[in-house]
């Protein structure tokens, strides 16, 4: 699970020796750079986000802080490249713009205010549970046409819908956040559920 | 992907259609250069414009958007005229010996049983021909294939239209470089040789998208190339876990791992109904009881019993008459038909087709949940800066943070199937949190709410399975192993779906997950790097559903009596000497994967070569059942500049037309060009996840649209230039890059220019800009209902509009 030491130091020293055709011998650097990662910083394996290729990258973390990222060298699809998006992991956690607080916008207003979770959560369910109750159908007759005769005859069926509530996403989630995600919609009795698979 | 990132090492030949993989999926090319490098092999880029996997193939071959069927029917004409079909493979591991019914036709671009009214068609004729003598009902067959009813020569007949000239004059491609693309694929037919289509949205965003997949499919079937190394065919899934989020059922036809949901029809009335319906005679699918039970068993715990159908009720029953599906969604969002909704990470402000009539929808809602990293330009529908007045949209919006990808644990399926692990490097940033945490705080809480009603439509909530442990990681753990499934009478972990019970005694909330998290261990944690097949398989490295099969339908890499039929392309063979004659075994399929066949079932035995087990014949559908046609058939797209030539039914007779506000058809007179949308490397989907990240942005910092210097030229455009994108929806603002990629098509002798825009932008963020999809229509494929966002019509100007 974990890369070892050897792993790296054997990237390290790949890398170093291609740096020649550059003009300029940036050894001592890298050197600097795979000492420290090695040394103080333990590497922790992750799927990259983006695309479905689903390379392998590693996370240097210390002290509750992300310090790097960079391709896993030991994973079989990628062997410790990346592509673009790749190589910008980093950037998704040490960036100003990454939203913290759970927001509230009021119907008519013009701006956000910061709530706190329980606030918002609990106020979310009022909401689902107030559209679902008012909006839900239990049975439906629908018309069967023997197949036989042609005689079409009323069958009452349980469906146990509400169409007032969509929802939408999951190609982002892990798996297991989808399969709650799909559990609780159905329970629901939501039907509008459709996520980026279907675009 | 029937096969998998690494196995693209083992092609001879890559076909790259609808998709720019060099650039959208570059792993994709690491495999494929070796390949090339290594073994010779071939690389064809298919494209309306010259990408950066056109600048890395052996042939590129430009073609029309929306005019796949066509180029591929093309080859499959090439290849049967040609006999380079792999002949018996075809006979046995195909339907094209069977028999088709008296009343199957098929006449100027309609099959038989087409209703115009109702735009679908009766498929009672798209049948096997039966003896009526026979109480079985067993399809006829003509092995020889001779028989000018039976599948193969209706196929021939079908695509004879498809010649090279007629085909040229569809998609615009040079018709020596067409024949060079078809000798070159073509030549995979042989036993020792393999080729693999890889596409991606450039193949699905079609009104005709479901029937380009099959053309692809019926080209692979007659050249023996599923099931092999190297082979297959290869959807390039665009986000980490669109692969996952389907197998979990986010869709509103599906239920977990494929089951299809239930609808009003009345056939689903209650469990032995579903059942009935869902459950072939023959095939792996007769085990629909035992995943559907086991389903409901996961999901209701122990109120689900025998005497009530194991909960079936609870399940919500969508209408079978109406449309539920994205556009569908958004059209009844658009009507105030949809109240509410709950949006986990996406943006159909930018990645919806017709965004503007999506955004206007948004405002219908009473309230709205975003999930995400990001401010998105959905979760700020409502704002000034998204052009809206906020004092006139009455929508209630709750913004949940939610952390990243390595903030948290948890699993993700990639497009080849391979469930892997990712660790947790660090806490959440500030207050986010990660949605699995949302979703069980929000269950937990409805859950509450609810608590001690005595509705019957509060029930489902009332007995579903929601008593998870509360800490993150044991959290995880627990959601994990409820996916795998439990021996409930031992309290087991499940090894394999194998051992799932339609009797109420096992659990498992997505069957082809079964195996994944075992009382051996997480196998989706395995990172055991040695490749112990030589074919790059990693059978130790995480878990490949189903079953860590890394090949699907690998069973066809052998004959019929189970031997290879070709050592360079083997996957799976019979051993005589392995079957434990104590249990009656008279060997046992062994080789490189796990086999997709049941191991004991001898290639002698009635069924042993029938590859495709999921299927209820057991053989390749060369003919199959589709909304549109058993075969597919080249349609123009909804918006065209054209008209067909093949024949004169202009457009997917089984589509669906969405006759509403908002989403006006453009004529060709009006827009004369072809539009299509794609993505660069720099940025991700609809955006928030790239243009918020400095680096990215200022590698990749405006919207650009390409276009040909013909094109420019006539527009009065140059390169740099900002330039207004027209079409019957909308209009964006965009960076003119005029450049050689684009060049005019000829189209039946008319000139026919195409341009291409990215669809990553929108306002928010560093890099900002205008979403492309506000030029795109509502009007999706016929049997998907997947958006036609790669072919509709525009104009350009030059300046802002």
């Amino acid at each position: 699970m974990r890369i070892t030491r050897r792993e790296f130091l054997k990237i390290s020293s790949a890398a170093i020796a291609t740096l020649p055709v550059l003009g300029f011998d940036l050894t001592p650097a890298m050197a600097q750079i795979g000492e420290f990662r090695i040394k103080n910083v333990k590497p922790v394996p992750t799927i990259c986000p983006y695309c479905g290729c689903g390379c392998g990258l590693v996370v240097y973390a210390a002290d509750g802080k992300v310090i790097a990222t960079e391709g896993d060298p030991d994973h079989p699809i990628n062997q410790g490249s990346t592509c673009a998006k790749g190589a910008a992991l980093y950037q998704i956690y040490d960036n100003p713009r990454r939203m913290r607080k759970p927001l509230y916008r009021a119907p008519y207003s013009n701006h956000w205010e910061e709530k706190d979770w329980d606030w918002v959560l609990d106020r979310i369910v009022e909401r689902i549970k107030a559209t679902r109750d008012k909006n839900f159908i239990t049975k439906e007759t629908v018309k069967v046409k023997d197949e036989k005769t042609g005689v079409e005859r009323d069958v009452e069926i349980n469906v146990n819908r509400t169409e007032a509530i969509a929802t939408l996403g999951g190609a982002a989630l892990d798996n297991e956040e989808c399969y709650l995600y799909t559990k609780l919609a159905r329970s629901l009795g939501v039907v509008y559920v459709e996520h980026q698979a279907r675009l | 992907m029937t096969n998998h990132w690494v196995d693209l090492r083992n092609t001879d030949c890559a076909l790259i259609i609808g998709s720019n993989a060099a650039e959208n999926h570059p792993m994709s090319f690491k495999w494929l250069t070796e390949a090339r490098e290594k073994r010779g092999a071939k690389i064809i880029s298919v494209d309306p414009r010259f990408t950066r996997t056109s600048a890395r193939a052996d042939i590129y071959a430009p073609m029309r958007s929306g005019t796949d069927v066509a180029f591929i029917g093309g080859l499959i004409n090439y290849v049967i005229q040609n006999n380079l079909y792999f002949h018996d493979y075809v006979v046995n591991y195909t339907n094209a010996a069977y028999i088709i019914d008296d009343g199957y036709e098929f006449k100027d671009g309609l099959f038989s049983g087409y209703d115009p009214e109702q735009r679908m068609y009766d498929q009672k004729t798209w049948a096997y021909k039966t003896d009526p003598a026979d109480p079985d009902k067993k399809p006829l067959k003509d092995p020889t294939l001779q028989n000018p009813r039976c599948v193969f020569q209706l196929l021939k007949k079908h695509f004879e239209r498809y010649d090279v000239d007629t085909v040229c004059k569809i998609t615009g491609t040079p018709k020596d470089v067409y024949l060079k693309v078809a000798e070159t694929f073509a030549a995979t037919g042989k036993p020792d040789k393999s080729g693999t289509i890889c596409y991606a949205m450039g193949t699905c965003q079609h009104s005709n998208a479901s029937q380009n997949i099959r053309a692809y499919s019926i080209l692979q079937l007659l050249l023996g190339n599923m099931g092999i190394p190297g082979g297959g065919i290869n959807a390039l899934r665009g986000e980490s876990n669109v692969q996952g989020s389907t197998d979990m059922g986010l869709l509103s036809h599906l239920l977990t791992a494929y089951l299809n949901a239930p609808t009003n029809d009345a056939a689903y009335k209650d469990l032995a109904g579903y059942i009935k319906k869902e459950t072939p005679k023959w095939g792996f699918k007769t085990n629909t009881p035992k995943w559907i039970i086991s389903m409901l068993k996961a999901w209701y715990g122990d109120a689900a019993t025998k005497e009530n159908d194991y909960c079936y009720q609870y399940l919500p029953k969508r209408d079978a008459k109406r449309n539920f599906t994205h556009i569908g969604l958004f059209e009844a969002m658009y009507e105030g038909k949809i109240k509410g909704a709950l949006i986990f990470g996406a943006n159909p402000v930018v990645g919806g087709p017709n965004a503007n009539k999506e955004a206007k929808a948004l405002e219908n809602l009473d309230w709205m949940v975003a999930v995400d990293l990001w401010e998105t330009e959905t979760s700020t529908f409502w704002s000034r800066e998204a052009g809206a007045d906020p004092s006139k949209i009455k929508t209630e919006v709750f913004f949940l943070p939610a952390c990243s990808s390595y903030e948290k644990q948890g699993t993700v399926s990639n497009s080849g199937r391979w469930i892997q692990f990712r660790w947790k490097a660090v806490d959440p940033l500030g207050e986010s949190r990660s949605d699995l945490e949302i979703l069980y705080e929000l269950g937990k809480r409805i859950k509450e709410a609810y608590a001690g009603s005595t509705d019957p439509k509060d029930k489902p909530l009332l007995d579903m399975t929601w008593d998870y442990p509360e800490e993150e990681e044991k959290l995880l753990d627990e959601v994990q192993r409820e996916i795998n499934g439990y021996d409930l009478t031992t309290k087991k972990l499940l090894p394999k779906f194998a051992d799932l019970k339609d009797d109420g005694t096992t659990s498992c909330g997505v069957w082809i997950y079964c195996g994944m998290y075992t009382e051996e261990g997480n196998k989706t944690q395995k990172r055991d790097n040695k490749d112990t097949t030589g074919i790059g398989q990693y059978p130790n490295w995480a878990f490949a559903w189903p079953v860590n099969r890394r090949i699907i339908y690998n069973r066809c890499s052998a004959d019929l009596s189970g031997n290879p039929w070709s050592e360079a392309k083997k996957v799976i063979w019979w051993d005589p000497t392995k079957g434990d004659p104590a249990k009656g075994e008279k060997g046992k399929w062994v080789g490189l994967d796990v086999p997709d066949f049941i191991a004991t079932v001898a290639p002698s035995d009635p069924d042993g070569s029938k590859p495709f087990i999921m299927h209820p014949d057991g053989v390749g559908g060369l003919f199959a059942k589709m909304a549109d046609g058993p075969f597919p058939e080249h349609y123009e797209p909804w918006e065209s500049p054209v008209q067909n030539i093949l024949s004169s039914i202009q457009f997917d007779p089984a589509a669906k037309i969405w006759q509403s506000p908002m989403n006006e058809q453009g004529t060709p007179d009006k827009y004369p060009i072809i539009g299509t949308t794609y993505r660069v490397v720099e940025h991700w989907q609809a955006g928030a996840m790239t243009r918020n990240l400095p680096w990215l942005a200022e590698l990749m910092p405006n919207v650009f649209v390409e276009m040909s210097e013909e094109l420019a030229k006539e527009k009065g455009i140059q390169n740099g230039d900002l330039v207004t994108v027209e079409s019957a929806r909308g209009k964006v603002t965009a960076v003119a890059c005029v450049t050689r990629r684009f060049k005019p098509f000829n189209i039946n002798g008319k000139i026919v220019h195409e341009i291409g825009i990215l669809w990553h932008y929108g306002y928010k963020g560093v890099a900002v800009g205008d979403p492309a999809n506000r030029l795109t229509p509502h009007i999706g494929d016929a049997n998907s209902n997947t958006p036609e966002y790669k072919a509709w019509l525009c104009d350009v100007f030059k300046g802002v509009k």
